[in-house]
């Protein structure tokens, strides 16, 4: 004692919370957690669960006022098959996006986590990430420019008289159309080239924690590189699979600006939230069909859970 | 006794590291082989060779008589297991176990029979459902050592395999590995660090020193004759004794290792013979290990000897000294054994 009352008075205080907060830690972790709770809770979460309240008003069709009793109307329009159509291509386009991604992905995490080392390494992340620091409505439209009848896609294959086969792909009914970026293709090519990332990280992440003494043994007990692969390293990068399909799938699920620009004119969810929202002002339409996002990630993760993506974590 | 094993001049270098340096080995078949050496001495490359995890940059390994350079792992009649043990994470006990007959088409019926047994005999029945996480690292040990036995190899490699048990459960598992090579008449080549563990365990064993064989042996070989100061002194406790007298014969000059067991200490001047050498001291320090004691001293020209003295009980009295005490050390002229200067390199 005789040598803290020498202390300033500054410091001293210092000290004596310091030492008051040592001995109530519930109270340090409170102090700790409140305010990134606070934000999660009622800026994250809140403002979600304000907009799915929404979904369960109606709208009156006379006066376009919101009728704030609740109510299954607006579900019931959402199930119109006009509305489902939508949602199907949506998700349809989303689970075409995410196998793409994870099949494009794997590879190039497998090389980054197993093989690179020093700068190669440093190399391939910088390849994989620096489309993520330019502006995504500028790689958007760049993309439109490539797929266009007049871009570059169209000039190479005729180049190397590939020409017909551009044709027979464009002439493939639904996913083709008169040109790369009006057609199905294009949408798809764009959302996995924008998405590849988000999938090449977390699998490159599952692979890194993969001991190199468990492929060794594999191989030891006898097992040729396939059935490695297929019985040790694939179940083990699953769960990195998984989480890039999250992001894949659900920023598929709701982006609205791809299908905009490049693809056919029908629409996507994203796309009629934004409608719906905005010009037609339906909000409580726009809503529920923000919760179909929701609801399909759910049965998503549910069926992954189901298949044992998680078994290795 | 036919090889199981067998080196000729392997070389391995990782760019310009050299992990090892012209090893000549033979082990044979049946054997509990030993490889011993400090860390870094090339111990483990040693085993990695073996199992076809790396490839010599030069020489040639032969199993059971024939080159194994182009055979990859996963055709080689040799099953390791490895020092983290290497479970499969996503895997049941039983699935882990069952591993190598899986990949081998055997049908489920019988994997799981031959899974059982295993289990059973690393006495780890009833655990099969279990995840590795949910074992205690002595368990998962014994079923890294089940996984690579079902595959009935002709050679076990074990890496350092009870690294990470504390003492009883490592002095158990000693036990066990002996009398389940015994068993099973498998080749058993044991990598480990530990002398004790080596010398225990092995029915021959090689000392391993920066990436060469130091020397082969049984471990009474070894004990008793080491060939090199390197040997002397890694295992077990060694005084190394320099004669350089010009008056001496020439066979009686160069360097010796003397083991501290064979000094005796005692509190007056011994009497004179013909085979007993002795030089007097001061007691540096006494440390009492149980079973018996070490007594460090300082004898002429800075130098410092050590002589163990077994707590025999009423049998022979222990020398009562106190550091500072003034005693002398004896030995017979027949317990000095010579030692081959090391190679320079």
């Amino acid at each position: 004692m005789a040598t803290a009352m020498q202390l300033p008075a500054k410091q001293q205080l210092g000290r004596r919370v310091s030492t008051a907060l040592l001995l109530r830690p519930r109270l340090l972790l409170a102090l700790l957690l409140v305010p990134p709770l606070l934000w999660l809770g009622v800026i994250y979460l809140g403002s979600m669960f304000a907009l799915l309240i929404q979904s369960f008003f109606s709208i009156d069709e006379f006066t376009g006022m919101i009728q704030r009793t609740l109510t299954l109307r607006t579900y019931t329009e959402l199930l119109r098959p006009a509305h489902l159509d939508i949602i199907l291509r949506t998700a349809a386009m989303a689970a075409a996006v995410t196998l793409a991604s994870s099949v494009i992905a794997f590879p190039i995490a497998y090389f980054m986590a197993r093989y690179a080392t020093g700068r190669a390494k440093t190399v391939f992340y910088l390849a994989v990430m620096l489309p993520l620091w330019s502006s995504y409505l500028v790689r958007v439209y760049a993309w439109k420019l490539i797929l266009a009848k007049e871009g570059i896609v169209t000039w190479l294959t005729a180049e190397l008289g590939l020409g017909s086969w551009l044709d027979a792909l464009l002439s493939i009914p639904i996913i083709g159309g008169t040109a790369l970026s009006v057609s199905y293709i294009g949408t798809f090519t764009v959302f996995v080239y924008i998405w590849l990332p988000f999938m090449i990280l977390p699998i490159q992440a599952a692979l890194e924690r993969v001991p190199q003494s468990i492929i060794e043994a594999s191989a030891d007990l006898g097992a040729p590189p396939h059935r490695t692969f297929r019985n040790v390293i694939l179940p083990l990068a699953f769960p990195g699979v998984i989480a890039g399909s999250i992001f894949t799938f659900s920023l598929t699920l709701g982006d609205y600006i791809i299908p905009q620009i490049i693809g056919s004119s029908r629409l996507f969810l994203g796309q009629v939230v934004y409608i719906q929202q905005g010009t037609a002002g339906n909000i409580p339409l726009a809503a529920a069909f923000c919760v179909v996002p929701i609801a399909v990630m759910s049965i998503y993760l549910s069926a992954a859970k189901r298949l044992g993506a998680f078994d290795a974590l | 006794m036919d090889s199981a094993v067998r080196f000729r001049n392997v070389c391995l270098r990782y760019g310009k590291v050299v992990a090892l340096d012209g090893i000549d080995l033979e082990i044979r078949s049946g054997e509990f082989f030993g490889i011993l050496g400090p860390s870094g001495s090339g111990k483990t490359s040693c085993l990695r060779l073996i199992a076809g995890f790396d490839r010599p940059s030069d020489g040639t390994i032969e199993l059971h008589g024939r080159s194994a350079a182009a055979v990859p792992p996963y055709d080689r009649d040799v099953n390791t297991v490895f020092q983290d043990y290497a479970l499969f994470p996503h895997m049941t006990i039983e699935q882990n176990v069952a591993f190598g007959l899986m990949v081998k088409g055997v049908n489920r019926r019988e994997r799981r029979s031959r899974a059982g047994e295993m289990l059973e005999m690393v006495r780890l029945e009833g655990l099969g459902e279990r995840r590795p996480s949910q074992l205690s690292g002595g368990q998962r040990q014994r079923v890294a050592l089940a996984r690579a036995l079902v595959n009935r190899p002709s050679v076990l490699l074990l890496d350092e395999p009870l690294g990470a048990l504390d003492l009883k459960l490592r002095q158990q598992m000693q036990v066990e590995l002996r009398s389940l090579q015994r068993t099973l008449g498998i080749t058993f080549i044991f990598v480990t660090h530990d002398q004790g563990e080596a010398l225990s365990m092995s029915d021959r064993l090689a000392v391993f020193n920066r990436g060469r064989v130091e020397q082969t042996g049984t471990p009474r070989e070894i004990y008793e004759q080491p060939s090199t100061r390197f040997s002397a002194e890694f295992v077990g406790d060694s005084n190394i004794v320099e004669r350089r007298d010009p008056d001496t014969r020439s066979q009686e000059q160069g360097v010796f290792s003397l083991r501290p067991e064979k000094v005796h200490l005692s509190t007056r001047e011994p009497v004179a013979d013909a085979h007993s050498i002795s030089v007097t001291g001061e007691v540096a320090d006494v440390q009492f290990h149980g079973a018996s004691v070490r007594y460090v001293v300082s004898v002429s020209d800075g130098r410092s000897m050590t002589a163990v003295a077994g707590n025999l009980g009423s049998r022979a009295e222990l020398p009562a000294v106190e550091p500072g005490a003034r005693v002398w050390l004896s030995w017979n002229s027949d317990d000095l054994h010579r030692l081959r200067e090391s190679e320079s390199r």
